[in-house]
């Protein structure tokens, strides 16, 4: 039964350009995906090991800006991903090293900080990021000779990526790790006394966020051939956040529902209105003061019923008190 | 010489406006143990309020002092009804502030429009004053003889007062001031309203200086947050170092290393948290 939707669900995903036809609609869902992959990162971070960040597009952005600026020097595709990995990875480290230095708000508060610095070097010097213009490509890099310019072809090479996500995060959730970060956010005292590192075992997760949200920023990158400050943005953090509260936070398929739902929400606002940042900040205070465990749990726990695949925690992390 | 002597006064002035919107801050923070992600939007519509009031025809003291009083009345509704729903849920309480820092953003845009508005200098400050042998803008040297009497009444108020005496022990140990009587949840409405009071305040008489155009409060909002990891939270003291460390670097930074101004900004913020993560002066730890 759970192979059965397992297989329906990705011969689905497979044929989706198939079925929709239309390439707006196909760059739709391909951005879905991209964002997906970014909340499955944040979620590591969000869900799993209960730190909030709001400098996650921080992260996001730098894989995308390494990534431009290597492309435009003329690098191949291998060293551009590598490269521009590498600089999200190096970056994440130091989030991390100075963002574990406080917990709970203190966190929140210190990674806002560092998403505005990046923000700041994005927008502010010009020399390396080209200021307010952003960074352009030419065009979309053709890894192993197969082009992506098509939409239909960069949205299969995306999916590619999104299921070795969703495949990552399912191991990662599986793995005494996974379970050593979730222990890190419920019991960090029990874990310490057992013996666990806990300041490593958050750092090490903080590093897996990182990556797939550099993985991610590269995705985006590829896809709109272009990189502005507005791309890292408190609000494309904000954004970012909401995908992960709105599907359910610790949960493996919330933050792929969260990502589609705020991809719809955006396209639909943005079509009859100019507010999507109004738009952006009533549904989180909308979600945060009546729906604290996200928009989907409901449905989360039909599907845990009926597949199993699922594995909702126990607190949400909106309830979840800091400690004092 | 001129040169540093002009920065060295533009820099005050800076620490002088951010000392009036991270007080409140860093108090709130102190109290409450809210980040409020909204003090940069109370900056903002405080700014926009008073040029509206100025557009009524009111003098630019009162219009400022009327934004004060708005933004205030708007922070405290903000406490009241939607921040105290959420007690006990400290980042709830932040994620709706940053909602709700959205929500005014893109308001002002709506009401405002998307264009810079500059303010005017108020007509008795125009001009400059000599001072050794040099001169100064009158209306920068105002800002900071306000900067320092509103610290100066925020110290008595804090220190002198029974109401401050309160705060302060609701600050240290929240559990036991309700313990001995103390309401604590009206301090709350209290001080929240007062930060986002000072805050709005300072957005208008900043206008002459910074004008007003959406983003201020993405400008403002980092600013007051590294004076607070700067100069550690729940104290006068910490925001009135921190306000000036950063009024510096801002200006000088922005004078020798343009480009780079704002990365030079956070430096000291993170040498702060890798060496003494609670402040130079924090009374809570982050």
């Amino acid at each position: 039964m759970k192979r059965l939707a397992l297989a329906l669900a990705l011969l689905l995903l497979a044929t989706v350009p198939y079925w929709i036809g239309n390439s707006y609609y196909i760059n739709v869902a391909t951005q879905m995906l991209i964002y997906a992959v970014l909340a499955l990162g944040l979620n590591v971070l969000v869900g799993y090991a209960g730190l909030v960040t709001l400098g996650h597009a921080g992260l996001f952005g730098i894989a995308a800006y390494a990534g431009a600026t290597l492309i435009n020097t003329g690098y191949g595709h291998i060293v551009v991903a590598i490269g521009a990995l590498m600089a999200t990875l190096a970056a994440t480290a130091m989030f991390a090293v100075l963002a574990l230095r406080g917990t709970g708000l203190g966190f929140v508060m210190i990674t806002v900080a560092l998403g505005q610095i990046v923000w700041g070097v994005a927008y502010r010097w010009i020399s390396l990021t080209n200021g307010d213009n952003g960074i352009s490509i030419s065009a979309r890099p053709s890894p192993f000779g197969l082009s992506l310019a098509s939409a239909d072809a960069f949205y299969w090479a995306t999916l590619v990526v999104f299921l070795i996500a969703v495949a990552a995060m399912a191991i990662f959730v599986a793995s005494p790790f996974g379970a050593a970060v979730r222990g890190t956010r419920d019991q960090p005292r029990r874990m310490t006394a057992l013996g666990y590192n806990v300041w490593l075992t958050r750092f090490l997760a903080f590093l897996f966020s990182g990556f797939w949200s550099g993985v991610a920023g590269l995705l985006y990158l590829y896809y709109n051939q272009f990189v502005s400050p507005q791309t890292v943005a408190l609000s494309s953090s904000a954004e970012a956040l909401l995908m992960v509260i709105a599907g359910g936070t610790a949960t493996l398929l919330g933050p792929i529902a969260g990502a589609v739902l705020v991809i719809i929400m955006k396209y639909i606002a943005s079509a009859y209105i100019e507010r999507w940042n109004f738009v952006l900040g009533a549904i989180f205070v909308v979600i945060v003061i009546f729906m604290p465990e996200g928009l989907v749990p409901g449905s989360v726990r039909l599907w845990h019923w009926t597949i199993g695949l699922l594995r909702p925690q126990a607190t949400p992390v909106l309830r979840r008190e800091s400690g004092r | 010489m001129t040169l540093w002597l002009i920065l060295s006064v533009n820099s005050v002035t800076l620490g002088g406006l951010l000392f009036l919107l991270s007080a409140g801050f860093s108090l709130i923070f102190g109290l409450m143990r809210i980040p409020n992600l909204t003090h940069g939007s109370m900056f903002m519509l405080g700014a926009y309020l008073g040029v509206t009031c100025i557009a009524w025809g009111f003098g630019f003291w009162t219009a400022a002092l009327l934004a004060g009083l708005g933004v205030a009345l708007f922070g405290a509704v903000i406490e009241r009804f939607v921040l105290r729903r959420l007690i006990g849920a400290e980042l709830a309480q932040v994620l709706v502030t940053l909602g709700l820092s959205f929500m005014v953003a893109d308001a002002c845009l709506m009401q405002w429009g998307g264009d810079p508005i500059s303010v005017e200098t108020p007509p008795l400050l125009r001009g400059s004053t000599a001072m050794f042998g040099l001169a100064f803008p009158t209306f920068r040297l105002a800002i900071i003889v306000i900067a320092g009497v509103i610290a100066a009444a925020l110290w008595l108020l804090l220190d002198r007062t029974r109401l401050g005496a309160m705060i302060r022990a609701a600050v240290d140990d929240p559990a036991m001031a309700r313990v001995v009587g103390i309401r604590v949840s009206h301090l709350f409405t209290i001080v929240f309203a007062l930060g986002a009071g000072l805050a709005g305040f300072a957005g208008v008489i900043g206008g002459p200086i910074l004008s007003v155009y959406p983003g201020l409060d993405q400008d403002m909002l980092p600013l007051a947050l590294v004076v607070v990891i700067l100069g550690g939270t729940g104290r006068l003291l910490g925001s009135l170092v921190g306000s000036f460390v950063v009024g510096f670097l801002y200006n000088f930074g922005q004078a020798m290393f343009p480009e780079l101004a704002y990365v030079i900004l956070f430096l000291p913020m993170l040498i702060v948290l890798v060496v003494r993560p609670q402040g130079l002066f924090g009374r809570v730890t982050l």
